[in-house]
């Protein structure tokens, strides 16, 4: 029995210790905004938080969590309604097939949990290991800015 | 020795030096200013040449900075001295060389001194330029001065009191700076030991940061990663056959050892473009200087000690299967694709773990383009004792090599961008 802290809340779950968080994010706690892409550490649908970062769930052994907070696209959103980034997300309308998006939305939000001014360069670099194979990154990208400047920030501009 | 102490001792010796120094040395007169000439008045073969040579040189590995224009300069060089920023070399009229004429790209390059007098550092590795020929820096200089002009000044340089007065630069040369031959039968060596200047990094360096010649190639530290050794002492478990480090230079990969990586991802970027035959000569060189390497006489089988580890490391182990294994377990589809084995890999043979731990921590940009291999960045992933439990792994399954000493520290050193 491997104990894990997800969006705040403790969920006890009956799995190797090897096996990948993204499975049991999917299989064992039917939290399944991540996805499963590639498997490899290479699209980054499956991202999700651990401690503020973004990491690929499908290469985290659950053996390596321990006490570090996992948070994922349903951690982000509560009663009242989604959370600042997917709300952004949505006005930008920056979903084409949304299989990347929950991946897009963690990343972004490792980015503004940093800094709610970051510059367009980061911002690009940041966002640049998740993968859209629909070409929605320019919505995509308005999103995140829209949600920097919801959180009271803005994206600087700095490139010629 | 501390670094302070060693620093110090040092000055004191380039100081002494510089006192035997004659001042004709010290203080070179400037060469005149000249209107940056046309890029139509160069030959358009020479350029092509000289284009060519660049890429031996990786010139743009230090003259361009992460997102900069290609030559402007600007990169940082962090040198047990100081830091140092690298300079435009684009033909721009008052930040670059525009008003650089042909002599006074010659006198820099065979001599390391700038076009007004003053003399170069040498992070830029002049000593290695006295082997090109005329012809080579005439082709180098028409490439160079037929790129975009960028005007972009370099920042000042960081260096360690007293070092900021360039003068002092004479001394040093007086020590170590011996003009190489420019004609060699071998053109590789002549390649290698020249433009391409290898033992910048392959070399280890002096405490006046020269190269120690009587360790040539013998392995040695760059920017936090250890460029290993290029001789007999080569601890590479395959042998580097001219064909294999051909393919190594040429694409970034060889099935019988790995993906190159840190610093030598760029080099290995700009080999792909260099000449062929330029490249394969680099090759037979050091396959040359190599062939007595252990690894050389008796390649080494694939070592797997899997049941072994698993049992005495059930941690490293559960690590490995769920963050390592999907790409890395023998029969996994990447290896299908021809990938070599960890166990062929120099960075778990070399000494110290820190090329292993840059590129988990790191990830691996591939030097090919999309297609070569690339690793995901695992620094967010673990914790430093977590990555230290995988390294650790790694050296006792797939290496006959003792355990890795002070891992956790080593792990904290790379995130921190320090090397040793």
């Amino acid at each position: 029995m491997i104990t894990l802290k997800i969006n705040d809340t403790q969920h006890e779950v009956e799995a190797e210790p090897d096996t990948p968080l993204l499975y049991v994010l999917r299989n064992d706690l039917a939290l399944n905004a991540a996805k499963f892409g590639c498997g490899l550490g290479q699209c980054g649908s499956c991202t999700v938080l651990v401690d503020d970062r973004p990491v690929y769930s499908c290469l985290v052994p659950i053996s390596s969590l321990g006490t570090r907070q996992v948070r994922t696209v349903e951690g982000l959103a509560n009663a009242e309604g989604p959370g600042v980034v997917p709300a952004a997300f949505e006005a930008e309308q920056a979903a084409q097939c949304g299989y990347c998006i929950a991946g897009m939305i963690m990343r972004a939000e490792g980015l503004l949990s940093r800094t709610i001014t970051p510059t367009e360069s980061e911002l690009r670099q940041y966002m640049a290991p998740n993968l859209c194979r629909c070409g929605t990154h320019m919505r995509i990208l308005a999103a995140v800015r829209r949600a920097a400047v919801a959180m009271g920030g803005g994206v600087k501009e700095d490139r010629p | 020795m501390t670094k302070s102490r060693t620093v110090l001792s040092g000055v004191a010796l380039i100081l002494l030096f510089a006192g035997v120094g004659a001042a004709s040395l010290l203080f070179r007169s400037a060469l005149p200013a000249i209107s940056p000439p046309a890029p139509d008045s160069f030959d358009r073969t020479l350029v092509k040449q000289g284009e060519g040579l660049a890429q031996i040189g990786n010139c743009t590995g230090c003259h361009t900075m992460s997102g900069g224009k290609s030559f402007a300069g600007g990169l940082a060089l962090k040198t047990p001295f100081g830091t140092i920023f690298s300079t435009n070399i684009t033909p721009a009229r008052e930040t670059g060389i525009g008003a650089w004429s042909r002599a006074a790209f010659v006198r820099a390059m065979r001599e390391g001194v700038a076009r007004d007098g003053s003399h170069l550092y040498p992070a830029f590795p002049y000593d290695h330029f006295t082997r090109a020929s005329d012809r080579e820096l005439e082709a180098l200089y028409a490439f160079l001065m037929t790129r975009p002009p960028v005007e972009q000044p370099t920042p000042a340089n960081r260096l360690v009191w007293p070092l900021e007065n360039r003068w002092l630069v004479a001394g040093w040369n007086l020590l170590f700076l011996r003009e190489g031959p420019s004609n060699d039968n071998d053109r590789g060596r002549l390649l290698a030991e020249g433009l391409a200047h290898c033992g910048g990094c392959h070399t280890p360096r002096n405490k006046l940061g020269a190269e120690d010649t009587a360790h040539a190639y013998d392995g040695a530290w760059t920017d936090g990663w250890y460029a290993p050794p290029l001789n007999a002492t080569s601890p590479a478990a395959q042998p580097w056959s001219a064909d294999a480090l051909f393919a190594y230079l040429h694409t970034g990969l060889s099935k019988t050892h790995a993906a190159a990586a840190g610093p030598m991802g760029g080099v290995t970027r700009q080999l792909s473009q260099a000449p062929d035959a330029d490249v394969r000569a680099i090759a037979t060189y050091f396959a040359g200087l190599m062939k007595d390497a252990p690894g050389a006489r008796t390649p080494l089988a694939a070592i797997d000690r899997q049941s072994e580890i698993d049992k005495s490391d059930p941690e490293g182990a559960a690590l490995f299967a769920g963050a390592c294994a999907s790409c890395h377990a023998p029969g996994a589809p990447m290896m299908q694709q021809g990938r070599p084995p960890l166990s062929w890999g120099t960075p778990l043979r070399v000494d110290s773990p820190h090329d292993t731990l840059h590129v988990i921590v790191e990830g691996l940009a591939s030097p090919a383009g999309p297609t070569g291999p690339t690793m995901p960045a695992f620094g967010n992933d673990f914790t430093d004792r977590q990555i230290a439990q995988i390294v650790a792994y790694l050296r006792a399954r797939f290496t006959d090599l003792p355990p890795w000493p002070d891992l956790e520290q080593a792990v904290a050193a790379v995130r921190k961008g320090v090397g040793q």
